[in-house]
């Protein structure tokens, strides 16, 4: 076994899943050849051929269409969108089409396919590159949506998106391509899909995050325990659709939460673990539930970037204020 | 209008068979009544939201289809009970799908917009104009990938040929030489708004230029001339030629959908096309000068065409409605 940043254990799911399945195709812009712009699908062009991996024209609505089309055949399209912001044009596809087949079809046609995009801030890139949307396709029915925040995670969620026969929103945070290595064994083995991941356990408060701001967290309970709070962490890795049970257990515990994400706050994806707490843990809750996010702009220009996103002295300061109520 | 003269087949080569002419004249008349019966039961209250009817362009689905096999694949737009018809799907489900009943093709849940057939290999029925044509792209390309000898035909109007989608599956199709076959149907309004005051070139079939798409406009109002020129379409896209496109000249006598004012155009525009262009009364024409059917034979044809779609609306009407657990269905794949 060796120690992978989380794009090469990606890209070692890709060469799995395309080892495993014919049917499964990549496409996207510069995806071939040139083995993508954070280089995810290197050597996969050479290994599997211009048939199985596809550079496509600069085309997202129309590469997103004609994936549906691949999927309503019963092959299962990988596409890649080279960042988030390039997503915007495709979502006539996702949501008026892919999202769709199965409810329309009443399951005679199911559109197994993955859209692959690097989400969220962190690089210094500018908005449309740094952006995160996954509120707005967690709004959407009939897609999951999937952001993987560790090497091993993101290769056993990715096999099992592209092995799930409904369409995913895979986001791949770019700040945790290459931030760290964890140990991955290409063994075939899929995640579970709809599940969260307590990744630390606590007993004061709970720290809901997702994607990159999964590692804030984890720095967050580190700082916390030195002050002698005990934090639980949960990954959420699916949110939709959401383990709403894994977080209420959670709370139940500790009557604490707090929420952090990247993406803007108002109605961002907070709003609905809040609301699922309101709901099934209120009798259970000590303290609010806070949202540490990022602020109601555009995401800004590099140099303003660490002011714009959450980090684990925001998260920390947050847990520290629930904290103050008994 | 004298069909024969404008077809390009030479003069001595029949261009169909006596017994698929008499077909293609009962299919024709199959959507025709069938979509009679939509409008009268839309009137009625037994079909709610939209409802978009074929009539007036029967002779481009019916000639298309004659032109291709069960295998291929067939896609196109909202305006699709035709296409429906003429890939063999089931009246009686159809017509349940417009009431949104059970017994309707995507039982209940799909409407006049959304419906599909695997076995025939109708891939819809799409409510977004243009997005089914990079779909239709996608399907061809699995053709492709899997070494299927098959085509995709893909549908779509003359309101369609405006977006950017349409050009984005253009460039795709003709880069790798997909089969699929492009089919506009100028029926001269995008909804209640001429092409000439919606497109800055009128002439559709030039429209894959660019891209080194070949391309003709078809009388669509003869079956005859739609399937020879849906034959020399096919018969490009199917032996790795790449995309082909067909403009087809066509007219819908009825509104944009049930609610349309038809402000945009006159009376004596839409009687000149009915009396003097219309795709049945043309073969039928064809039928009695050959000597193939006369009077008496269309008119049983048509009682029993009749019967059929008398059928399906009794069944539209009598099928259950769906379930309010069906709300809860089809969503994701359940666990």
């Amino acid at each position: 076994m060796t120690a992978l940043p989380m794009v090469e254990a990606i890209r070692l799911a890709l060469g799995r899943a395309m080892e495993d399945d014919p049917d499964v195709v990549l496409l996207g812009e510069d995806v071939g050849l040139d083995g993508g712009v954070f280089r995810a699908t290197d050597g996969l062009f050479k290994r599997f051929g211009e048939q199985r991996v596809l550079d496509t024209p600069l085309s997202e609505a129309g590469i997103a269409g004609l994936a549906v089309g691949l999927a309503a055949q019963g092959l299962r399209p990988v596409l890649e969108i080279q960042f988030t912001g390039f997503i915007y044009p495709a979502l006539d596809q996702i949501v008026n089409h892919a999202s769709r087949l199965r409810t329309r079809t009443r399951g005679r046609l199911t559109c197994p396919m993955v859209v692959r995009s690097p989400c969220g801030g962190g690089i210094r890139a500018v908005e449309h590159h740094s952006e995160s949307p996954e509120a707005m396709f967690a709004h959407v029915p009939g897609l999951r949506v999937v952001i993987p925040s560790s090497a091993r995670r993101a290769y056993g969620l990715l096999l099992a998106a592209i092995r799930d026969p409904d369409p995913v929103v895979f986001l791949e945070p770019t700040k945790l391509y290459r931030l760290s290595k964890e140990e991955v064994e290409d063994d075939g083995t899929a995640l579970p899909l709809d599940r969260c991941f307590v990744l630390r356990e606590g007993r004061d408060v709970t720290i809901v995050a997702w994607g990159a701001m999964v590692h804030e967290a984890l720095d967050a309970a580190t700082r916390l325990a030195a002050a002698g709070v005990s934090a639980e962490v949960i990954d959420v890795a699916t949110l939709k659709p959401l383990d709403a049970g894994t977080i209420v257990a959670s709370v139940a515990k500790t009557g604490r939460c707090v929420v952090a994400h990247e993406a803007p706050l108002t109605a961002g994806y907070g709003a609905e673990v809040a609301a699922r707490l309101a709901e099934h843990a209120l009798l259970n809750l000590i303290a609010p539930v806070v949202r540490v996010a990022g602020w109601d702009t555009v995401m800004p220009l590099p140099r303003l970037e660490h002011h714009y996103l959450p980090n684990a002295a925001r998260i920390a300061a947050a847990a520290r204020k629930v904290m103050t109520f008994r | 209008m004298a069909i024969a003269a404008k077809r390009k087949g030479k003069a001595d080569e029949p261009d169909a068979a006596p017994a698929d002419l008499l077909r293609y004249y009962r299919e024709m008349l199959l959507i025709r009544r069938f979509e009679e019966k939509a409008g009268q039961m839309y009137g009625m209250g037994l079909i709610g939201g939209f409802c978009h009817l074929y009539i007036g362009q029967e002779a481009v689905v019916v000639g298309m289809q004659a032109a291709i096999t069960p295998q291929d694949a067939v896609i196109t737009s909202y305006r699709d009970h035709g296409h429906m018809l003429a890939c063999g799907m089931d009246p009686a489900g159809v017509m349940a799908e417009l009431t949104g009943r059970r017994g309707g093709y995507s039982r209940g849940k799909g409407g006049s917009m959304h419906m599909f057939s695997k076995e025939k290999n109708f891939y819809g029925g799409h409510g977004i104009v243009a997005a089914q044509v990079p779909i239709g792209t996608g399907l061809a390309f699995g053709f492709k990938y899997r070494g299927q000898p098959n085509v995709c035909l893909t549908y779509f109007g003359d309101g369609a040929v405006n977006q950017g989608q349409v050009y984005e599956s253009f460039n795709m199709a003709q880069l790798w030489k997909l089969p699929v076959v492009y089919i506009i149907e100028n029926n001269k309004y995008g909804m209640g708004t001429s092409v000439e005051r919606a497109s800055a070139t009128t002439e559709f079939h030039q429209r894959g230029a660019a891209h080194g798409i070949p391309g003709e406009a078809v009388d669509g109002m003869d079956v005859l001339a739609v399937k020879e020129a849906g034959e020399r379409a096919v018969a490009h896209a199917r032996t790795g030629k790449g995309p082909y496109i067909l403009e087809m000249k066509t007219y819908r006598y009825r509104g944009h959908s049930m609610s349309d004012p038809a402000k945009y155009r006159s009376k004596e525009e839409v009687e000149r096309m009915r009396t003097q262009h219309d795709p049945i009364e043309q073969l039928a024409k064809v039928l009695g000068e050959r000597g193939i059917a006369d009077e008496a034979t269309l008119k049983k044809l048509d009682r029993e065409v009749k019967d059929i779609v008398s059928a399906a609306a009794e069944f539209a009407q009598n099928s259950p409605e769906p379930d309010p657990a069906e709300l809860f269905t089809d969503v994701l794949l359940e666990a």
